[in-house]
């Protein structure tokens, strides 16, 4: 369980995380998400005290982390970038972070095996390529069978096999009855793996939202219309859960929203309206999750901006 | 790595199979660890052993020059005490190296973002800077005691008849305490680097203090000089390995106790830095 309560952090003039408030909750794989520089990386940071909050405070399990006797048993967690030695060997590594806490030589050897760098163990790091690296980092997180798992980005770098090595670990960690933090950018992967999502942008939360609302929300169809009597077309699809609005870019087009493509179909070929196109449009839940965060996308390409109208207002901030 | 071991499914075998056994952070768990960190680094090992060689090798070149010139040596170069600390004039390579070291324990956790999973393990933080500290010394002060030992024997070795015993009036003394002014100095360097955490701008300072300091107050008017040098770190803790003291120096144990407290107050800036900066 990770409690944060108006948690912010400043980095000179740039708010890194805003007044944050969120519960992360055992038993869930909860996904991380955000744009890169939404404040991620930070909160983990805060979470496990490397930075301190210029204001608020979080918590795990009830108490901050340093106040914590063995703290590894508490939270074990996978930082973005390598935090080992090259010099050293992945063994050697662990053993040192295994000695603070007292934990023993076959347990370290245990999730050498579970990470699967058994081969490699006594090789330095430096050899090591990104995904043995955070494999390396899984293993020291996993080091003192903690409670809560935190991990950054835990699938940069690694190959397909890897991706769903880390997915299944991340389910039966949560299954097992413990806290789940993952972040990642990439929604496609969160939609495989998170039960639960929060959603940052710009050092704010944008959603705490279950997964299977999140999806509710995001699958809601869209069909595109084109006829030459849209205006007639309108009047006959208007309801009150029915949304008919013009597409800007194309001529005589609709995009009606709580009608099926079936329904459209049947209506206006009773009252005899030519149909040029009648299409569903899938809103997927990259494009729901980029909508979201549109507005505080740091560095964005040239063309690749979703349309924000495209998902529902609501569905940002949903409650939890 | 097989294919088999990584994606054996979590659900039919458990993920973290036995129960574990963990132990409350304490403080001779953090040196424990610190003392894996020190000993599981190949650099380190290798730096170690070559100074050593380094050191008894250039005594061994000192004491066969000073025995071949020896008929050319004026009096006062030929007394127990100065013979010895001419030969003991090693611990200046020596310093090199155990201040780098000293350095390179703190900063390196900082260039490889080993920090992060140091304090995460250990996120009081202090109890760090103290493991590493106790665990430096004690590498470094072996080391360097065997080092300076051996320097004395193989130079005094090489000057032959000449030499001096192990026994002579203040030797062990000198021995002794160069190893120790080896030990403090990369105690010094580890403080800087606890504080600059860059292992450029620490080693410069370090160097900077002890041997850049002296030549920019030569500059200075010499009656200033007077009253500055004999207190500069380096001149300070000189002092107790001294036997034939030249022009004013402090007392062996007076300058060294001033040259522990300047690595002390680098300790102590460590400190404050590693409990209260960002990590």
């Amino acid at each position: 369980m990770i409690e944060a309560e108006h948690l912010s952090k400043r980095y000179g003039e740039r708010m890194a995380v805003d007044d944050v408030s969120f519960c992360v909750r055992p038993g869930l794989v909860t996904g991380f998400l955000g744009p890169n520089g939404a404040g991620k990386s930070t909160t983990m940071r805060l979470i496990l005290g490397l930075d301190r909050p210029t204001s608020g405070r979080v918590t795990v399990n009830g108490r901050a982390y340093a106040e914590h006797g063995a703290p590894l048993a508490e939270v074990g967690a996978l930082l973005e970038a390598r935090a080992v030695h090259n010099g050293r060997s992945a063994r050697n590594h662990l053993l040192a972070l295994a000695a603070t806490h007292g934990i023993g030589v076959r347990r370290v050897d245990d999730v050498i095996d579970l990470v699967g760098l058994t081969e490699v163990a006594r090789k330095r790091v430096k050899t090591f390529s990104l995904g043995m690296g955070q494999r390396l980092g899984i293993a020291a997180a996993l080091l003192a069978d903690p409670a809560t798992v935190v991990l950054d980005e835990p699938v940069n770098g690694l190959d397909p096999e890897g991706v769903r090595w880390i997915r299944n670990l991340l389910r039966g960690l949560a299954s097992e009855g413990r806290t789940v933090l993952v972040s990642s950018h990439l929604m496609s992967e969160m939609a495989l793996t998170a039960d639960h999502l929060l959603i940052v942008g710009r050092g704010r939360v944008l959603a705490d939202v279950s997964m299977a609302e999140f999806m509710r929300n995001a699958s809601r169809n869209i069909v595109r219309v084109r006829t030459p009597e849209a205006t007639r077309l309108s009047g006959l699809l208007a309801g009150p859960d029915v949304t008919v609005e013009p597409v800007a870019e194309a001529v005589r087009g609709l995009r009606v929203q709580g009608v099926t493509a079936e329904q459209i179909g049947d209506i206006a070929c009773a009252h005899g309206i030519a149909l040029h196109e009648l299409a569903a449009e899938e809103v997927s839940l990259e494009d729901a999750f980029m909508a979201l965060t549109a507005d505080s996308v740091e560095f964005r390409g040239g063309a690749a901006t979703p349309d924000p109208s495209r998902i529902s207002p609501e569905m940002a901030r949903s409650t939890s | 790595m097989t294919a088999a071991t990584l994606t054996r499914p979590p659900a039919s075998e458990p993920a973290l199979p036995r129960p574990v056994d963990v132990q409350p952070v304490s403080w001779t768990r953090v040196l424990r660890s610190e003392w894996i960190k020190l000993r599981s680094l190949r650099s380190t090992v290798i730096t170690l052993v070559l100074t050593v060689l380094g050191m008894v090798g250039l005594a061994m070149i000192a004491g066969g020059a000073m025995n071949s010139r020896w008929v050319h040596l004026d009096p006062f170069d030929r007394t127990p005490g100065a013979l010895t600390q001419h030969l003991l004039g090693v611990v200046f390579l020596g310093q090199l190296a155990i201040g780098v070291l000293g350095v390179l324990f703190a900063t390196s956790e900082y260039a490889h973002g080993m920090i992060r999973a140091t304090l995460a393990a250990v996120p009081r933080r202090l109890p760090v800077l103290w493991a590493k500290a106790v665990a430096f010394a004690a590498v470094a002060f072996t080391v360097s005691l065997a080092a300076t030992l051996a320097s004395f024997l193989a130079g005094m070795a090489m000057l032959g008849s000449h030499g001096v015993a192990l026994g002579a009036p203040g030797v062990w003394r000198a021995i002794i305490g160069a190893a120790a002014y080896l030990t403090v100095v990369g105690l010094m360097g580890l403080g800087l680097g606890f504080v600059l955490r860059s292992t450029a701008g620490a080693i410069s300072s370090l160097f900077g203090l002890l041997l850049v300091l002296p030549a920019l107050v030569a500059a200075l008017p010499q009656n200033w000089q007077d009253h500055i040098s004999r207190y500069l770190p380096m001149a300070a803790g000189q002092a107790v390995y001294t036997l034939a003291p030249e022009g004013a120096s402090m007392g062996p144990w007076t300058g060294f106790a001033l040259f522990c407290g300047y690595a002390a107050a680098a300790i102590a800036l460590a400190a404050v830095s590693l409990r209260y900066r960002d990590a």
